[in-house]
């Protein structure tokens, strides 16, 4: 079955793998920090007591959740480039992609969060005489951001998983690079076989720490 | 910005054509793989929580495997190295006899990917049953086939339609990975469009209107079932 298996072809071109797996990171570090502040920026509108406000942040949740994400990167692969009024290469319209799209499910995540802090404890930063953004600063965030992380972790595998369907507009990330390869030396089982193992083993350590850090939070 | 707008565009020959038979394709993955990962899922979801150590294994086993994998890599490891891996023959059949290959590899990978998910949700519907449940069931002499068949999966299908609306919904926006195997649904049409015609805007428009009519109708279709099938005051468990 896996006679012939050449991992010769791997280590000769583990370089090229490498670059390749650094856009990978890059692109799901970058995504996240940016979904995560505008999905708090979201998360706190949609939670705000003006209504405009929290109605706007609810459309753009439900709407990029109701869209596949390959549609999303089609989209800003063409928007972008419009927008700007220059072609800017695909990584950067991809990056615009994940931010936005991220944002919507990291708004409800938070939002979640927000929600998990006991109302008392809100009443109890007003009644010391907190503003608004203090205590959302000091009192509710801290608590809130305590109670997601097993949960922002998780979305944060997820995500490192769907930055491979950067692939769709050919961005060189992790399985684009395999991708490669595998078409120039002829050794599709070969690449694709290690693209897979790979990405199971960060994603299986990833969800067994989460697993773990819940625990700890549980007890 | 310079753009010339062109709506017609979306109601001309072919391009109408191409987005209904888009949207047909995606339905079809989509309902084919939920039949197969509903069905298979709900078979892992139960050996997850059953006292057979090996059978647990297996879908432990089953769960992170395809739920640490990208779906896109999934997609090309069924595509690609799957016929590879059989013996001659049948690799060969796969790759020359397989009647719509495409679609029909799109579809076994999907359900098969979703099925890891459903999986989770009905272990966790299971689990979220008081365990006197099952121990009054064995008290009265059911066998542990009929504990499950008669008093937890009655219950626990009832109490995790959300999330198992969710998965379904989530089906439908997978569907489009199978674009990156040659499946032309609905993602591909709106792209094949924009490079035939250049009116990227009016494509994907069309094509993002025809997921938010998939996920509308869906929700209002499990809202009533939900309506229909929730357990008077045990609203608090569905919350789990």
């Amino acid at each position: 079955m896996f006679e012939g298996f050449d991992t010769g072809v791997i280590l000769k071109n583990l370089h090229f793998l490498i670059e390749g797996m650094q856009t990978t990171l890059l692109l799901t570090v970058v995504a996240m920090i940016g979904g995560l502040v505008l999905g708090t920026l979201l998360a706190l509108s949609r939670l705000s007591p003006f209504k405009p406000l929290s109605f706007i942040a609810g459309s753009y949740v439900n709407f990029f959740r109701s869209m596949p994400l390959i549609l999303v990167i089609f989209w800003f692969y063409f928007l972008v480039p419009h927008i700007v009024g220059r072609p800017v290469g695909g990584f950067y319209s991809v990056l615009v992609a994940f931010v936005l799209f991220e944002a919507a499910y990291y708004c409800e995540i938070m939002r979640a969060g927000i929600q998990s802090v006991r109302k008392g404890q809100v009443y109890a930063g007003q009644a010391v005489g907190l503003t608004y953004v203090q205590n959302m600063r000091y009192v509710v965030l801290p608590q809130a951001f305590r109670n997601m992380v097993p949960i922002l972790l998780t979305q944060a595998i997820i995500l490192f998983q769907d930055t491979s369907l950067v692939y769709v507009v050919g961005v060189k990330d992790f399985l684009v690079s395999a991708d490669l390869v595998a078409n120039r030396e002829n050794r599709i089982l070969e690449m694709f076989t290690t693209v897979a193992v790979v990405y199971l083993l960060i994603c299986l350590a990833g969800s067994i720490f989460v697993r773990r850090l819940q625990r700890k939070f549980a007890t | 910005m310079k753009y010339n707008w062109d709506w017609t565009v979306l109601i001309s020959e072919p391009y109408m054509d191409w987005l209904i038979s888009g949207f047909g394709w995606t339905i079809a993955v989509s309902l084919l793989a939920w039949i197969l990962a509903f069905s298979l899922g709900s078979i892992l979801g139960i050996l997850r929580t059953v006292d057979n150590k090996i059978l647990r294994g297996f879908a432990t086993g089953y769960v992170e495997l395809f739920r640490n994998i990208p779906l896109l890599v999934q997609m090309f490891l069924w595509y690609f190295v799957f016929p590879e891996l059989l013996p001659h023959d049948a690799g060969m059949w796969v790759k020359r006899d397989l009647p719509m290959p495409e679609f029909t590899t799109a579809a076994v990978c999907l359900g098969l990917y979703t099925a890891s998910r459903v999986a989770e949700q009905v272990r966790a519907g299971i689990n979220s049953i008081s365990i006197g449940q099952s121990h009054a069931g064995l008290a009265m002499g059911l066998t542990p086939a009929q504990v499950y068949r008669y008093v937890l999966l009655p219950v626990s299908y009832r109490i995790i339609v959300p999330p198992l609306t969710s998965e379904f919904l989530t089906i439908f926006k997978n569907s489009s990975v199978a674009l990156t195997i040659g499946v032309l649904e609905t993602t591909a049409q709106a792209r094949q469009i924009e490079e035939y015609t250049f009116q990227g805007f009016e494509a994907f428009t069309a094509a993002t209107l025809l997921y938010i009519l998939v996920t509308s109708t869906v929700m209002l279709l499990m809202r009533l079932i939900e309506g229909r099938v929730r357990i008077p005051g045990m609203i608090s468990l569905g919350a789990k």
